[in-house]
């Protein structure tokens, strides 16, 4: 149905224009989804505007063809392209939050669709609407179409996208990362949607995305795209079972997975070559590790390799090279011996103001009476949804957001109410890396005063000259000593990282809190930095309060694990406890919610009805129980008591198991 | 949203204190009334008692704020403060050196005022809205270029040139209209049309400039490519996604300025002779009429806070998101 | 040459510390690089070069306008040496013939006659009704008053070629210059300029001057013989006092920038940094400020401060003295109702900063709220404060003339735009009209504010992080 030839996309820049897709050919056909996969810069997105005719101001065709059941969509007019968007081919955008106008209503919206493609007005179409998203899975349509985007959830306006796009009943939906702004269990039921609306209307779907565990959910046929070149195309079985490509290798290698625990991730070396230095050879020949010279010399054109198996590669070797097996990590089998910092009943609220005089009415409930406890070398992982107070609890224990109950020890120190000198002193002992490595480096300071700002201010005797303390700890995470001169922006996200994490050490802390280092790095890049963060560990005895939503993160990590749920903390307990045999209905949810990279992935998943609610306004009893697919009436009334399921292992649930 | 703005109205009163104060202190402490009196009758021959002559007639001879001279509530009323500052709040701002009324004045010079004002304003934000638009619409054109140059070559012109230019050259060589005046009835157009003209020309540039700043941030938004991908017309997209969302921040900036409207426009109608507030407000500086200029400065804080409720109200209604929180 | 005494007027220290400053902050930018980048993006504008090429030329004409002196009387020798009342500048004095040779009243530009007519004594003729010869204008051409055109015409063609000399010369440097830089595009100097890539805009900076140098050197050879924009109603002549203004203009339009910047920077990152009960001190008072009609508050405090003035006549030893003073004050006014707009957007900024990744980690760190502030979130809102101090800048000095036409603005006796119009204006009515005041008056300080304005508008774009 469609079909791409040779499209070439680029951006003028000054007065050159830099190819960002560079020749990219597939066809999509009725009924089939094909996925284009690849990491952050590589063209994906790009290819999908290219194919829309959606491209930013900068944006230029170079070439090539795009065609959609005959139809050349390159060179129409724009006027005849206008009856082709939204009507035979929609999108759907990656931030639902951004993509909808926040001043016209959900009807608005959708009948606009539905005006210019069938037109359709007034009752008729407003009937139609109510359809759609009911088709979506919006419960009392009729409601929604009278309101206005924020009044929607995350996953609703997600879900009012799919609407709009559905509305112009296309032939071809193109769907760009659209569940990556998403929690889990959102964009479980997301997939879910998009998966069975496709089967029904017989669509051809290209699914733009960088995370294999949704290629694996949905994907018939699977492009692998990097540097603005497609480098292997193959069908499910074909790509799952037996990827060919060096760079698919290391992609699938490069992911944590609870049966590499104790392992060295794969990682690629280098970066991605920049769109105006790109190599005449194979683009991949500089981080290949199977590079040959012919690499260098000659792009290597299509090869078949099997049954709608094709990839640009030289290298004839087979399935999964050995080199990617890894090396084992010594795993430090730390005893989980006295904990030295303990959380007991932590409660972090925020006031709401309302009214007249600006009374506080009710709080915000960001975290809920949360105990728990990190020992020394540990790493233990604080897993939930947005919204669940897991961050508020990593910044109540520096002292950061003051506590509004409960204790922080710090061995014997108590740290909540603590000020001044004191409050300094113990901040020593414990550190942060942030999520943002972009907004967690200060752009005006050079890398070695970022890294010695902590040691100024809090004193430490770091022993010696603090340039000296400075290399050393560049070297330690693994940064030439010439970065200590320059500035942030001159790095990359991973090395940005990378530079946190070694202003975190400066003070030699006892404990660091990881507020999701790895959510805002590809796949490549995060399996450096969970090795590091491994190396560190087992070097220095570090213990890490780890902070995420990826599971795969936390089975590849975590000694311990914590799951919280609207404030509290719903089960807890040794990582293979709480992985292997979840009792609490949420994390069992959570984690069969996770796509998983792999085709036998579990066929029949628990899936989660609607989103979680907020904490100003928590449930009456068990918090989870609106959701919970095992509620009873005594759920509603009282919030369950913590069960000790054995020495470690405890779940807040009043019928676990 | 109700209690919303009565928390709006409620914050106005310390900021009206803040500015009552304010200007006390400027008009009577940074100066004592005899500077004042010594000034007004000439510096040089004064006798203490001309200086006490012209105190008492205008009320000055009192004590700044508490006067131990009489009893009971009076200490405080009986004052300069009280006399002069405190009454304002309740619409008595005594008399111009003339003797006249000044709150009657007020009342008779409103309309003048907005009968230059109000269409200055209305005509000048449809140009500037649809000239703005238009380039955004066109963006990255050369049509946009020299828009944007001429925007910038007519905010570097001094308002003076505008309103001197356009009587000289309308009024002086061709005699389309008068040179200056004001009418009554429906005789007035002809003194209105210049001043009007010219007031919506000189705000041409700037605003035309932050406008089009406003719609091109709107147009680089991501609903805007959903627009898009929905294939609506380029016309579409701007009139029904784009403007509306750009009127958020325009009318917040706008309406802020409406009550001040009935304040005119100090060089327009002193230049046109028109017999506004404006006027008043530079005959007043020239004589150096101490009690309209203060009189003036407390309307038109009282107006500016008018119109920061105003605008807190025109958010609720433009804006959905705030009006159903 | 007779002996003088040096005077400093408080606007010349504040004039001649802005230059310290900017030199300071150029040496400050030099040593970071983010700052320097940015720099560079303005240098490399077209526009931006053009205009600060013309700026420049006005700051120059500014600085020698301040340094200021009081010439010796010639008293008996012995005597204690007495100097004059009148308080001159370097300009003053290289425009000495522009400054004394003053007609009797009005006469057009390259005018050989008065603009009106007068009874004089003719001899031979009695009392004749004529327009009368100037005293300076055309001088030199005695009785050949209808050869103006071509004197005119030919002693400008001269000066263009001076100025085309002149500006070879300077282009020749600029080659030098562009091409001893990096070696990073071949050819020599002049070819780089002239296809643009030397990455500073040479071609824009040199096509500007080369106008200029045009206009400005015929104009001034010109200006020794005749009254090129005329003279006013006492016979002064308008291009002494164009140039002047330019020093009022600049001064308004600096200094109170400057008088204001301190006080809104701190405010707004304090009341933003801290939030509490100092966002709401702070924010009261600029709301009750901002109240206040600008021009209202303008005009009460110039009325008040003119009362301290008449009273206190003790206080100033010459008129130019309290001319600066007053001069001063009204900056002080400026600046004091112009803080609020600044003070709100850093308000706004730190709020936002201090929600960013890197001040959390600073404060996990245990880093003083001042250190947070002066290390991390000034130099990150440094943007803001160059593109509102650029942007004022045209604002304020279209501002000096409204006020002063109001005559809430500067001392009468002090020239500036404002002052120029105010006295020109009165002429429209006249038959036929005086013109030259005026335009002359509104082209120069078009002039200014465009350049004022395009560079406003590259350093914005250069700072802009959205930009970026």
């Amino acid at each position: 149905m469609l079909t791409v030839t040779g499209l070439r996309l680029g951006f003028q820049a000054g007065r050159s224009t830099l190819a960002a897709v560079d020749g990219v050919s597939f066809a999509i056909s009725r009924g089939e989804t094909f996925a284009l996969l690849g990491e952050s810069g590589c063209g994906k997105s790009v290819t999908a505007q290219g194919i829309m005719r959606l491209l930013p101001a900068a944006g230029r065709v170079l070439g090539g063809s795009v065609r959609l059941d005959g139809s050349e969509l390159l060179a129409l007019p724009e006027a005849e392209m206008r009856s082709f968007r939204g009507g035979r081919m929609a999108m759907i955008f990656q931030e639902p939050a951004t993509s909808l106008n926040p001043v016209l209503t959900v009807g608005r919206q959708i009948g606009e669709v539905l005006e210019r493609h069938l037109g359709l007005a007034g009752a008729a179409a407003r009937e139609r609407m109510v359809e759609l998203l009911r088709q979506v899975g919006i419960a009392d349509p009729e409601r929604r179409l009278d309101e206005y985007p924020f009044q929607l959830s995350g996953g609703m306006k997600q879900r009012v996208m799919i609407a709009i796009a559905l509305a112009g009943e296309p032939d071809l939906l193109i769907a760009d990362e659209p569940t990556t702004a998403l929690d889990v269990t959102v964009q479980a039921q997301i997939l879910d949607l998009l998966a069975q609306l496709q089967r029904e209307r017989g669509m051809g779907m290209l699914l733009i995305t960088h995370d294999l565990g949704v290629v694996a959910r949905m994907a018939h046929r699977i492009g692998v795209m990097y540097a603005g070149e497609l480098v292997e195309v193959a069908g499910r079985e074909e790509f799952f079972g037996a990827p060919r490509h060096p760079y698919t290798q290391a992609l699938f290698a490069a992911l944590p997975d609870v049966s590499r625990r104790g392992q060295r991730l794969v990682t690629i070396p280098g970066q991605v070559p920049a769109l105006a230095a790109m190599p005449a050879g194979c683009r991949f020949a500089d981080r290949c590790p199977h590079v040959m010279a012919v690499c260098r010399e000659r792009a290597p054109a299509w090869r078949v390799a099997g049954e709608g198996h094709a990839l640009r590669c030289h290298w004839q070797g087979g399935g999964q090279a050995e080199q990617f097996a890894g090396h084992a990590v010594s795993e430090l089998d730390l005893d989980s011996g006295r904990p030295f910092l303990a959380v007991a009943d932590l409660k972090v609220h925020f006031p709401i103001r309302r009214g007249l005089l600006q009374r506080t009415v009710g709080h915000v409930r960001a975290v809920d009476g949360v105990s728990l406890a990190v020992s020394a070398g540990r790493t233990l992982a604080l897993v939930g949804e947005s919204g669940c107070g897991k961050t508020t609890v990593g910044k109540a224990l520096l002292q950061l957001v003051p506590p509004t109950a409960g204790s922080v020890r710090l061995g014997e120190t108590e740290l909540a109410g603590l000020k001044g000198r004191r409050l300094r002193a113990a901040r020593r002992h414990m550190q942060m890396v942030f999520q943002d490595p972009f907004s967690s480096l200060n752009p005006r300071l050079r890398v070695g005063e970022i890294i010695a700002e902590g040691i100024a201010a809090l004193r430490v005797d770091a022993g010696g000259d603090p340039a000296a303390v400075v290399q050393a700890l560049l070297a330690q995470v693994g940064l030439p000593a010439d970065a200590a001169a320059r500035y942030p922006h001159e790095f990359s996200g991973g090395q940005r990282q990378r530079i946190a994490i070694a202003r975190a050490l400066a003070v030699q802390p006892e404990l660091l809190i990881c507020d999701e280092p790895t959510s805002a790095l590809d796949v490549s890049v995060q399996a450096q930095i969970l090795n590091l963060l491994k190396n560190l560990q087992a070097e220095l005895g570090v213990a890490y309060l780890f902070i995420t939503h990826n599971f795969a993160v936390v089975e590849y990590l975590a000694h311990d694990v914590a799951v919280m749920y609207l404030g509290r903390i719903v089960e807890r307990g040794r990582a293979e406890e709480v992985l292997q045999s979840p009792h609490h209905p949420y994390t069992q949810v959570l984690l069969s919610a996770v796509p998983a990279p792999r085709l036998d992935a579990n066929v029949q998943p628990v899936r989660l009805a609607g989103e979680t609610p907020s904490p100003a306004d928590p449930p009456s009893g068990c918090h989870f129980h609106p959701r919970c697919p095992k509620a009873q009436a005594l759920c509603r009334e009282r919030y369950p008591e913590t069960t000790e399921l054995s020495a470690t292992h405890a779940v807040a649930c009043h019928f676990p198991g | 949203m109700l209690a919303y703005i009565v928390r709006r109205l409620l914050y106005a009163i310390p900021i009206l204190i803040g500015v009552n104060l304010i200007t006390f202190a400027l008009f009577f402490v940074v100066n004592t009334p005899d500077d004042m009196a010594r000034m007004q009758l000439g510096v040089k021959r004064v006798t203490p008692e001309a200086i006490e002559k012209w105190k008492a007639e205008r009320g000055y001879d009192k004590p700044l704020f508490v006067n131990p001279a009489v009893s009971g509530l009076s200490t405080v009323t009986d004052t300069i403060f009280f006399q002069k500052s405190a009454r304002m709040f309740a619409g008595d701002f005594g008399r111009a050196e003339d003797g006249r009324d000044i709150a009657r004045e007020i009342g008779l010079r409103m309309g003048p005022s907005l009968a230059i004002a109000l269409p200055t304003f209305l005509l000048g934000l449809f140009v500037t809205v649809t000239f703005a638009l238009t380039l955004a619409f066109f963006r990255a054109t050369a049509f946009d270029f020299w828009g944007v140059v001429l925007c910038v070559a007519m905010m570097s012109i001094s308002g003076l040139f505008y309103i001197i230019g356009g009587q000289f050259l309308i009024a002086k060589m061709f005699r389309l209209v008068p040179i200056s005046g004001f009418g009554d009835g429906l005789d007035a157009w002809r003194f209105l049309v210049l001043p009007v003209a010219i007031g919506v020309i000189s705000g041409v540039g700037a605003s035309t400039r932050w406008y089009r700043t406003i719609f091109l941030e709107e147009v680089g938004k991501d609903y805007v490519r959903t627009a898009r991908a929905k294939g609506l017309p380029e016309t579409l997209v701007f009139f029904r996604h784009v403007l509306k969302n750009a009127l958020i921040p325009i009318l917040t900036g706008v309406v802020v300025v409406i009550p001040l409207l009935f304040m005119g426009s100090l060089l327009t109608e002193s230049f046109f002779g028109i017999p506004g507030l404006g006027s008043y407000t530079i005959d007043a500086i020239n004589a150096q009429d101490f009690s309209v200029v203060r009189s003036m400065v407390f309307i038109g804080s009282v107006l500016y806070i008018v119109g920061l409720i105003l605008t807190d109200i025109s958010y609720t209604v433009v804006d959905p998101r705030i009006r159903f929180e | 040459m007779t002996g003088f005494q040096v005077v400093v007027l408080w606007s010349d220290i504040l004039v001649w510390l802005l230059v310290a400053s900017g030199i300071g902050l150029g040496v400050l930018v030099a040593r970071s690089p983010p700052l320097l980048a940015a720099w560079r993006r303005v240098g490399a504008s077209r526009t931006g070069m053009a205009s600060a090429t013309v700026l420049f030329a006005f700051i120059a004409v500014g600085l020698l306008d301040s340094l200021h002196y009081r010439v010796a009387l010639d008293g008996k020798p012995g005597q204690k040496v007495q100097y004059g009342v009148e308080v001159l500048s370097v300009l003053d004095a290289l425009a000495a013939p522009l400054r004394t040779r003053n007609e009797k009243t009005y006469s057009e530009p390259f005018a050989t006659r008065l603009y009106a007519k007068e009874t004089m004594d003719v001899p031979g003729a009695g009392a004749v009704r004529d327009y009368p010869r100037l005293k300076h204008g055309g001088k030199h051409l005695g009785e050949r008053e209808d050869e103006v055109a071509a004197d005119a015409g030919f002693t400008a063609l001269r000066g263009a070629a001076l100025a085309f000399a002149v500006w070879l010369g300077l282009a020749g440097i600029a080659a030098a210059l562009a091409g001893g830089g990096t070696a990073a595009v071949d050819g020599p100097g002049w070819q780089r300029i002239w296809r643009g890539d030397a990455g500073f805009a040479w071609d824009a900076v040199l096509l500007t001057l080369l106008l200029m140098l045009l206009i400005a050197v015929p104009l001034f050879w010109l200006s020794g013989q005749y009254h090129v924009f005329g003279t006013d109603k006492v016979g002064q002549d308008v291009l002494y006092q164009v140039l002047k203004s330019v020093r009022t203009a600049l001064i308004i339009g600096l200094v109170t920038t400057l008088v204001m910047l301190p006080v809104a920077v701190l405010l707004g990152i304090v009341a933003g940094y801290f939030r509490g009960w100092v966002d709401d001190v702070i924010q009261y008072l600029y709301t009750v400020l901002n109240s206040i009609p600008g021009v209202l508050l303008i005009a009460a405090a110039v009325l008040m401060m003119q009362v301290v003035i008449d009273t206190h006549p003790q206080w100033f030893s010459t008129a130019a003295e309290r001319a600066d003073l007053r001069l001063l004050a009204l900056c002080l006014i400026l600046g004091v109702t112009s803080w609020t707009g600044l003070c709100r957007l850093l308000r706004g900024e730190t709020l936002k900063l201090r929600e960013l990744e890197y001040i959390q980690a600073a404060q996990a760190f245990g880093v003083s709220s001042w250190r947070i502030i002066l290390r991390h979130i000034l130099p990150n809102v440094m943007h803001i404060v160059i593109i509102a101090l650029v942007m004022d800048f045209s604002g304020l000095v279209l501002a000096e003339a409204v006020l002063s036409y109001v005559g809430i603005g500067v001392d009468p006796t002090m020239t500036s735009f404002g002052t120029m119009i105010n006295n020109a204006r009165m002429e429209l009515g006249r038959e036929p009209v005086v013109w030259w005041s005026l335009a002359a008056a509104f082209s120069a300080m078009f002039i200014l504010v465009l350049a004022a304005n395009l560079f406003a508008d590259a350093v914005r774009d250069a700072f802009d992080p959205r930009a970026a």
